[in-house]
């Protein structure tokens, strides 16, 4: 019986006039963009983790390393540091701001988030030129190969990120978000946060220790 | 009920052979066919472009085997082109070129594209009842970030000094010195940033598929009663999401090595060709073996992204035409989770020539050879849903049991290369080159052949050819055989891989004919494959009209239209039970698909009645 195939048979095998209907969820209950920004996060972990892992190596397998304290300017990065994970409470209370549905609120929350994010690069790309004026490039030795690449790409990390929060912060002002449909605003904040969270490892690993 | 249309050339139409009042909309050219949000179209893009560049990836093994077999001759067809210079004979630098490129194509731009690109857009939707993916345009932009990927990687053969070449793994120094090698020039640039770019599309794809298994499957459809296919493609999806940023990372290090002059592959107290470190404008203090850890933490688990998927649909396929549910089919998925576990941890069974303490790399070795026990399971159930059934011996089904002998060879050898003692002999001969083959080419390229002879009516409708199907698996499967098998042998004797004229070794060169044989054999496996391409592009047009289900089988996506419109499916769905219930007793039919209970009291048949 199943060794002939059947030819196609209008009656049963043509499209039908029908719609079903989808609006189940088979999922743990957060929205799609959530889990898949979740995913997105987790792929960004174990970016990082090739890198932090790789100037771990790097430095546990050299003979000698530099004293950090010496080469960079740790005071500095420490308010850097400090005004950036401020930010990141700026922007809980932007999201904070949005379930109550006071879009003011959220605009100036969302608006001191953007400017502490601003200056954070701003002092970053202020050390870079510092450093650079003083004839420190990333083929000077090991330590400012590491040193460049991993605060580069968390700079530019930060970067999208602001990018992000930017068009999320006109969104806001165009009425985008209401107090229930305020997902944009938290998506943002994840990816903020985790990128908040990498600075603190990358400043712990490669300035202070 | 007049308007089933027939199916059209490509097969999909997503404008909709399913009409309805609010949805009636005609998409233009580009959005129907280029710049499609539809899985369906997505899939078959991968598809057709990743069948062009196995195409490409199967020339440069053409040119290799003419080299080995008649080394330093002039190459017919494809040496003019590639081997301009020297009037189309090879030359040492382009034979690595060669392998370079052979290597990197068919694992980045053919066997996982086609595997997850393909049936992963494809299937996924179709068999948990899905109208899409969870992010259908980001679908799209994932299959159009490949292409960046495409062009540079074939800019690269015209880029100075040749083509990359230092080898698809790309290890330092080779790879990271510009005066190492000619092939280490812009074209090893372009090598590392076309990966990033394929790296970005695996990773938009992997999100989408995760999220759309977790989130969007049918009613009663639980993790449990979804198709093998779907777990093999599920986990790959996952290993691709945690293994390749690795390699993204280490991608962007060497490229800083190479064009900011970074250190992270570069040791201290090294002279490359002439060129010391420390004296130029380089940075020095780094670790060529980092690279390697760092490269095999994907690119191994990157070996079961090119198999699991393979493995899904060689059980799906077996099942279907065994008529037998799949025996063992908990296993079956616990084994794939297993062997994606394991993989994470066995990286270092690459590197054990590589100047590794003795003790990590017998822990590598046990894991290695731990992963013989989820494989073993998996091939002794498929052993099992063969066992005492009545097998309708169709192309899919030649080809999905040909998938499970040749994973076999592929996977002993394996367990047993992994043993440090026997490395140390084999390593870099030609019998790790029969091995991989082995899983990569006669293991999952012969499953994609098979999934692409079983999922073909639903991806267009028509049925094709099974003469031609099977003229096309015989000769298939034959001279892979030719090809692959005698590598062991070589190997075993010591030939090197990756030598351009290893005959200029005086230990080597009996070896000639043999190679001869085996070049013999892969030319007329590339010419085999004319007739797939009749077959394939022929039934597109010409092959038999079937309807929804041609293989009475009981996964979700043989309940929707074949082709399915846009939307996939034309009636309510809910699932009752696993997508392998065939031949159960009492039942009207072989199969019961999901979307039908089984009858829990069926008829009682009658006993004939002895006299």
């Amino acid at each position: 019986m199943s060794q002939t195939i059947a030819a196609f048979d209008p009656a049963v095998d043509a499209p039908a006039h029908h719609h079903p209907v989808y609006d189940y969820d088979s999922g743990p209950p957060v929205a799609r963009g959530k889990f898949a920004i979740w995913l997105f996060l987790a792929t960004e972990i174990m970016f990082f983790s090739g890198l932090i892992g790789a100037y771990v190596v790097l430095r546990t397998g050299a003979g000698s390393w530099p004293n950090p304290e010496e080469r960079l300017a740790v005071p500095i990065t420490a308010l850097n540091t400090f005004i950036l994970i401020t930010s990141s409470w700026l922007m809980v209370r932007a999201l904070l701001a949005s379930k109550t549905g006071d879009r003011t609120a959220v605009l100036k929350w969302l608006g001191a988030t953007i400017i502490g994010g601003a200056v954070f690069v701003g002092i970053q790309v202020y050390e870079y030129f510092e450093l650079i004026h003083h004839g420190n490039f990333p083929n000077g030795d090991i330590f400012w190969s590491t040193f460049y690449t991993m605060t580069g790409f968390h700079g530019t990390h930060v970067i999208v990120g602001l990018i992000w929060l930017i068009a999320v912060w006109f969104a806001t002002w165009r009425g985008h978000y209401t107090k229930e449909n305020n997902l944009g605003i938290e998506l943002a904040g994840l990816y903020w946060h985790f990128v908040d969270l990498v600075w603190v490892l990358l400043f712990t690993v490669v300035y202070l220790f | 009920m007049s308007s089933h249309a027939p199916a059209t050339p490509l097969g999909i139409d997503p404008a909709g052979t399913v009409h309805s009042s609010h949805e009636h909309h005609e998409l233009g050219f580009w959005r129907r066919y280029i710049f499609s949000t539809d899985h369906k179209v997505i899939g078959l893009q991968f598809l057709f472009t990743g069948l062009v560049m196995l195409l490409f990836g199967g020339l440069m093994a053409m040119a290799i085997r003419w080299q080995l077999a008649y080394p330093w001759t002039e190459m017919p067809l494809v040496g003019k082109i590639l081997f301009p210079e020297t009037g189309g004979v090879a030359t040492p630098e382009g034979y690595t070129m060669l392998f370079t490129m052979h290597g990197t194509l068919m694992i980045f731009f053919v066997i996982i594209p086609l595997l997850t690109g393909t049936f992963g857009n494809f299937l996924i939707p179709l068999m948990l009842g899905a109208p899409d993916m969870a992010f259908p345009r980001l679908n799209m932009i994932g299959y159009w970030f490949w292409w960046p990927g495409i062009v540079l990687i074939l800019l690269s053969f015209g880029a100075e000094g040749g083509g990359p070449a230092a080898g698809w793994t790309s290890y330092p120094p080779l790879s990271t010195i510009e005066t190492a090698a000619p092939g280490s020039l812009q074209g090893q640039n372009l090598w590392l940033l076309s990966l990033t770019f394929v790296g970005v599309s695996s990773m938009m794809g992997a999100i989408n598929y995760v999220t759309t298994i977790v989130k969007m499957r049918a009613p009663g459809m639980t993790y449990f009663r979804m198709p093998l296919s779907i777990w093999g493609l599920f986990i790959s999806a996952l290993l691709q999401l945690f293994a390749l940023p690795v390699l993204t990372a280490a991608g962007f290090m060497q490229l800083f090595d190479r064009v900011l002059d970074t250190g992270f592959f570069t040791p201290t107290n090294t002279t490359i060709n002439g060129l010391t470190p420390e004296a130029g404008e380089l940075a020095a203090g780094g670790h060529p073996l980092l690279w390697q850890h760092l490269f095999w933490f994907y690119s191994h688990p990157a070996v079961y992204i090119m198999v699991l998927p393979a493995m899904g649909f060689a059980s799906d396929i077996l099942s279907v035409n065994a008529r037998k549910p799949i025996f063992g089919y908990k296993p079956m998925a616990y084994s794939m989770a297993g062997i994606a576990g394991l993989g994470f941890i066995v990286w270092g069974h690459h590197m054990f020539m590589s100047g590794m303490n003795p003790a990590v790399g017998l822990v590598f070795m046990t894991a290695t050879v731990l992963i013989a026990m989820p494989s073993a399971v998996k091939v002794f159930n498929w052993l099992g849903t063969l066992w005492g059934s009545s097998i309708r011996l169709n192309t899919s089904m030649l080809f999905a049991l040909a998938f499970v002998s040749m994973f076999i060879i592929g996977g002993l050898s394996g367990i047993w290369m992994a043993c440090t003692a026997v490395d140390i002999y084999i390593h870099d001969t030609y019998i790790i080159v029969a091995h991989f083959h082995y899983v990569v080419f006669a293991g999952s390229v012969l499953a994609i052949f098979g999934a692409l002879y079983h999922w073909f009516p639903k991806m267009f409708g028509r049925m094709m050819n099974e003469t031609l199907g099977k003229i096309h698996f015989v000769g298939t499967f034959i001279f892979t055989n030719g090809v692959f098998y005698m590598m062991h042998q070589l190997g075993i004797a010591g030939l090197m891989r990756r030598t351009a004229d290893p005959y200029a070794y005086e230990t080597f060169a009996h070896m000639q004919p043999m190679n001869q044989f085996i070049s013999i054999c892969a030319f007329c496996l590339l010419f085999w494959q004319v007739f797939f391409v009749i077959n394939f592009f022929g039934s597109m047009f010409l092959g038999k009209r079937v309807g929804r289900n041609p293989w009475k089988a009981c996964s979700l996506e043989w309940v929707a239209p074949s082709p399915p419109g846009h939307g996939n499916f034309d009636r309510e769905l809910a699932v009752h039970h696993g997508p392998y219930e065939y031949g159960v007793p009492g039942q009207r039919e072989d199969y019961c698909p999901q979307t039908v209970e089984i009858d829990a009291a069926p008829t009682p048949v009658e006993e004939p009645v002895l006299a």
